[in-house]
């Protein structure tokens, strides 16, 4: 249980050993957020008095009486006013003017409490400042969490932009110095320094997409859409990188399967899959889709014949930026948000994302989404977890 | 006559920088001997010579090029290692090899930060092959 320190100040000692008496035994609850308080009070006599315990320990409550013998309650606000405390004030006073509220209120007072006050009244004040600084502070942390999983979000994105440009840079200082000579050489580094380029547009497009996904800025135009449609399209733009390869595509679907869906967010799931089927594949390979529909469930299965992953590798998966390094992935270029973005997206439509994969033999990830309705969807992926931050707004 | 090149073993899994590094030190009169990992440098280690490596901190772990660094003062003393990363600046883990104690742990002569320039890197291999 936390105990909060209250300070007390007034000049009639019988109001301070009230307080102190009223409150000894007294707790708040408030669940959720700290469980149960209680109070600890001190007192003290005048202002001036109040301003040097506040600097030395500042308390969690003050109860500050407006008329005081030296300078008065609202000549103590006026001096803690811009000190940067976690304390709320609540103003005691006999001439409960409307002006004298309005005084206090400005210069930061949350509460007031008029003199004469019942034990009750005093616990019931008390128990809203408790509440209100507890909540607070809890918001703050929040907040502060917020912004440090926000930092931790663009030093990676700032690292995993800065990797193509050395290396594109690294090309360019090789060429301008004269190094290299052989035409077939300079072919080769410009055709590496357009992948390059063409995988930082990839991790910006990726970027977008969980942007948008987690912003729930952009509304979702849910209507019915055919599933298979938008997988015959995905098959045809991953087409030119799969037949370079000599890896074989083979879809298992009916002629058309309609689903509520935002047709745009089923698109990135193909995408997603595809690219990765044949990024991750064997020259000579095999991708095979399987997408079937029952009872509002949409099932997308996607194998390929390639480096598989171990089950470790499969843990750790679907982090924002993971890319599995190992000896059978370098040379593969990826944002690394693509698995983070499926998975996303099948929270959207209250689905799930499941991988089977052996090394070197392949991986499967099956993909089910069950129709829902749009609201349900974007409250169940907007909820922030760690480490999924996206990039700021503002 | 030309003395015998002197070799140097790059070691990092980022094909472009190899590739670079290649071109570059091949242009400046050197033997280039590449591994795209630990375990292929490692696998590669007994069977090889060469004069100086240039090794890169994050591999398949974080800290792949400090076990490589190891691994290459064990094979022998006297081989300078350069150890390449882009990670100080980033995530602030900081160290140096300025100092003999840190060497003690860090067994690399010299640490450049990512980018590397060629020339700072030409300027470092001929003062540790003087060495």
């Amino acid at each position: 249980m936390e105990t909060l320190r209250l300070l007390v100040c007034d000049d009639e000692l019988g109001m301070r050993m009230g307080v102190s008496r009223a409150l000894r035994d007294f707790r708040v609850d408030i669940p959720e957020v700290a469980g149960e308080v209680n109070f600890e009070v001190v007192g003290a006599e005048t202002g001036e008095q109040a301003l040097k315990m506040i600097e030395e320990q500042p308390p969690h409550i003050l109860l500050l009486d407006h008329k005081l013998p030296g300078m008065s309650g609202l000549d103590v606000l006026d001096e803690i006013v811009n000190k940067p405390l976690d304390m709320m004030t609540v103003m005691i006073t006999a001439y409960a003017s409307i002006e004298t509220a309005v005084r206090a209120t400005k210069q930061g007072a949350y509460d007031f409490l008029p003199k004469p006050f019942t034990p009750a009244e005093l616990k019931a004040t008390v128990a809203k400042a408790a509440k209100h600084l507890m909540i607070s502070r809890q918001a703050r942390k929040l907040a502060e969490e917020k912004r440090r999983v926000r930092f931790d979000f663009i030093r990676v994105v700032a690292h995993e932009l800065k990797s193509p440009i050395n290396a594109i840079e690294g090309y360019l200082q090789v060429i301008k110095a004269g190094t290299v000579k052989d035409p077939a050489m300079i072919d080769q580094i410009i055709d590496r320094c357009l992948l390059r380029i063409g995988g930082m547009r990839k991790m910006i497009n990726d970027l977008l997409d969980l942007t948008r996904i987690e912003s729930g800025q952009k509304p979702r135009d849910v209507r019915e859409v055919d599933v298979v449609a938008i997988a015959r399209t995905a098959i045809e733009s991953i087409y030119p990188d799969a037949e370079s390869r000599d890896i074989t595509v083979n879809l298992e679907a009916p002629d058309a399967l309609p689903m509520q869906a935002d047709a745009s967010e089923i698109e990135i799931i193909f995408n997603n899959l595809l690219t990765n089927a044949v990024k991750y594949n064997r020259d000579g390979g095999r991708v095979d889709i399987v997408v079937r529909g029952s009872d509002g469930e949409v099932s997308i299965t996607v194998s390929d014949t390639g480096i598989g992953m171990s089950e470790e590798e499969v843990a750790r998966l679907f982090n924002d930026f993971v890319r599995i390094k190992n000896e059978r992935t370098q040379g593969i270029l990826g944002s690394g948000l693509g698995l983070s973005i499926l998975k996303k997206l099948s929270l959207l439509y209250n689905g799930e994302v499941r991988v089977k994969s052996k090394p070197d033999e392949g991986t499967t990830f099956r993909v089910i989404l069950r129709e829902t309705s749009a609201a349900q969807g974007v409250e169940e992926a907007g909820r922030p977890e760690p480490g999924t931050e996206p990039a700021p707004q503002t | 006559m030309s003395e015998a090149k002197r070799r140097v073993f790059v070691v990092d899994d980022d094909p472009d920088f190899r590739l670079q590094q290649r071109l570059q030190l091949e242009s400046a009169g050197y033997d280039v001997v590449e591994a795209s990992s630990l375990k292929e440098a490692r696998k590669l280690l007994p069977s090889t010579d060469f004069d100086v490596a240039l090794v890169d901190l994050m591999m398949e772990d974080t800290d792949a090029g400090f076990a490589l660094c190891r691994d290459i003062k064990a094979k022998s003393e006297s081989i300078p290692v350069i150890l390449v990363t882009a990670v100080a600046s980033e995530t602030g883990l900081d160290f140096s090899v300025t100092s003999k104690d840190e060497r003690a742990w860090v067994r690399a002569d010299v640490l450049l930060d990512k980018p590397v320039r060629f020339e700072q890197l030409l300027r470092e291999m001929n003062r540790l092959l003087k060495d």
